[in-house]
């Protein structure tokens, strides 16, 4: 009996303890924002701040997929995400999203290229859920004085004279869309065979492989410690900026277009105000910030012609022409068998 | 009453990191995405990929703790017969590095070791050959050998100060010589400092995947990584779960030998 008595003061203290905290900030207008590691500029938070009252609660993640359990088990309440596009899909099928009332974001349809809500719609059919705030491509970044013969293909990461001079990306999607593109085959595939063929390639390229990362390519491919490495295109240009010997390349094979975007869980406790958010990240002073600090390529068609650097302004790694490149693609949802599947092929990947 | 006042905190901080904490991996451990009871996520420990991660973490990990002991027991000799100043100075140097983060130590560790790292660099410069041991088992050895060394040395340092100085004098008047007097009576008398070394490196050894990410490149998948993985990017919580708590099993058979081997209880010098 007094064990429980216990146990059940325990758990009022507790309970006492959690509530004090959160109602310190219960009369201030709040968002809680959960955006990628180093994926704003933290002065325009601080600007949203000071324009709105609104304060911010900013919250941090490092892949999709270390994301998405937090949303689904409701633990903590988030009012703008910013996932990618086949992450969007599985939430949107999930029914964990909001519909976004556009209305109350007049600098989303203003500002934002067109192009990019038709691209959405292969995530987000109706254009009801998501807000581009990121966009770029997969490809390789190699460093000219350590490369011999064109860099222009998947294959040169299977290629043997590169030895211990590749780095891969450590996810399972990036990791099978090389593989998969590399054969002209479909990255969102589920065939069976197809995929098996590819695990084994990636097996035959681990032993040339010098690392599986993610951040850190980018510090090792400045420092000169590989060759080639599979990159985002938006830290392509910040790793040319600390080292002039690197230059990024969409191999001929094809590659992912992805699309990150601003969305609004169901059960955002402060819906307005993540709308005044994502309206502000819109604004085009805001996104050219933004653009400056992080170097991802912004669909802020206002912002874009902002940017002093002409030759920023039309890079090709920044802002790629894409009806000049084959076969493109953006991940699909694989469905939690396909996803299953691909991580179990991983798995034997890189336990080999 | 009053004990139990001050006990409270106590019972509040076990109940909310430890108590709960364990009852929700038990529970994802024995259920699957529906909620039934299963077990097949502890049997899964059983497939190619988790045995093989296994197997490869108690090989490191046992190699990692053997090099500890080998290289903890003459320094805590040595601490042992210096005087009081000397020895805290030596202490606090092998302690030193543990105020700073263990992320932070790992990573520098990876600075140093890389192709054009700071190692190779200082090779470079006296014409000697390249190191290169970065992304394989070796980095990792050395990096759970350096991370958990002070581990090994201050049990071993402290069951050592305990012996009376008297029994080895009287073994040495008795006639055995220095080998015989370390083989007859310190190294009994040290064994529960070196069990509970042993325990407190392999353990957090055999757990690792901060060290195996960051020194093997990811190349090397260890059971640590292999639950990682699962909860991180298979979302898979279900599964990691399960192989945590096969894994713990392996620590609870890890404690019940040290119990038994410890039954003095001398070896609970920390």
């Amino acid at each position: 009996m007094k064990k429980r008595l216990v146990l059940i003061l325990c758990f009022s203290f507790t309970a006492f303890l959690l509530n004090a905290c959160g109602s310190s900030s219960e009369n201030k207008e709040e968002v809680i924002v959960y955006n990628w590691g180093e994926y704003i500029d933290p002065d325009t938070l601080a600007m949203f701040e000071k324009e709105t009252g609104i304060h911010v609660i900013y919250d941090e993640y490092e892949t999709n997929e270390i994301m998405y359990p937090r949303l689904e088990a409701g633990a903590s309440a988030y009012d703008v995400v910013c996932p990618s596009d086949y992450m969007i899909q599985k939430m949107i099928e999930k029914d964990m999203l909001s519909e976004i009332n556009f209305e109350h974001i007049p600098n989303a349809k203003a500002n934002i290229g067109e192009q990019y809500f038709i691209q959405s719609r292969e995530f987000d059919p109706e254009n009801k859920y998501s807000v581009p705030y990121c966009w770029g491509t997969v490809g390789i970044l190699y460093n000219k004085t350590m490369v011999s013969g064109p860099i222009d293909s998947w294959s040169v990461l299977w290629d043997p004279q590169y030895t211990d001079n590749i780095l891969m990306q450590d996810s399972v999607r990036d990791a099978f869309m090389v593989a998969l593109k590399r054969k002209g085959y479909s990255m969102n595939t589920l065939d069976s065979k197809e995929l098996e063929e590819t695990k084994n390639d990636l097996i035959e390229q681990k032993p040339l492989a010098q690392a599986y990362v993610i951040d850190q390519v980018r510090d090792k491919m400045i420092g000169n410690e590989a060759a080639i490495g599979v990159i985002y295109s938006g830290e392509a240009i910040y790793t040319q900026r600390e080292n002039e010997n690197l230059e990024y390349v969409i191999p001929k094979e094809g590659t992912n277009v992805w699309i990150d975007s601003w969305v609004i869980p169901k059960n955002a406790p402060n819906k307005e105000n993540a709308e005044k958010f994502i309206d502000f990240m819109c604004r085009p002073d805001i996104a050219l910030l933004n653009f400056e600090y992080i170097t991802y390529s912004t669909p802020n068609e206002e912002a874009r012609k902002l940017i002093e650097d002409k030759e920023i302004q039309n890079s090709p790694i920044a802002f790629p022409t894409l009806s000049d490149y084959d076969h493109l693609e953006t991940y699909q949802y694989l469905g939690e068998e396909g996803e299953a599947m691909y991580n179990e092929l991983w798995k034997e990947v890189k336990s080999n | 009453m009053n004990r139990k006042l001050l006990a409270f905190p106590y019972i509040v901080w076990a109940a909310v990191f430890i108590l709960i904490p364990l009852f929700m991996v038990g529970y994802y451990g024995l259920t699957d995405k529906n909620g039934n009871f299963t077990m097949a996520n502890l049997a899964s420990i059983m497939t190619k990929e988790h045995i093989k991660a296994l197997w490869l973490s108690v090989l490191l990990s046992l190699i990692s703790t053997l090099i500890c002991l080998l290289l903890a027991y003459p320094l805590s000799m040595i601490l042992a017969q210096m005087n009081v100043t000397k020895t805290s100075f030596i202490v606090l140097i092998f302690i030193l590095p543990m105020w700073m983060n263990f992320l932070l130590r790992t990573l520098a560790w990876q600075t140093l070791l890389e192709k054009t790292g700071v190692l190779n660099s200082i090779l470079q410069f006296f014409q000697l050959p390249a190191l290169e041991i970065i992304n394989t088992p070796y980095a990792i050895i050395l990096g759970m050998v350096y991370n958990f060394l002070p581990f090994m040395v201050l049990p071993i340092y402290n069951s050592l100060i305990k012996i009376d100085q008297n029994v080895i004098h009287a073994a040495r008047d008795l006639g055995a010589n220095s080998i015989q007097t370390f083989l007859k009576i310190t190294l009994p008398l040290s064994a529960p400092g070196i069990i509970s070394g042993i325990t407190m490196v392999f353990v957090p050894a055999l757990t690792t995947f901060v060290i195996s990410n960051l020194l093997g490149g990811s190349k090397i998948l260890l059971i640590g990584n292999v639950i990682e993985q699962e909860f991180t990017q298979a979302g898979n919580w279900h599964l990691g779960s399960g192989l945590s708590l096969v894994l713990m099993l392996f620590i609870i058979f890890n404690m019940v030998i040290t119990a038994l081997f410890d039954l003095e209880g001398e070896g609970n010098t920390l």
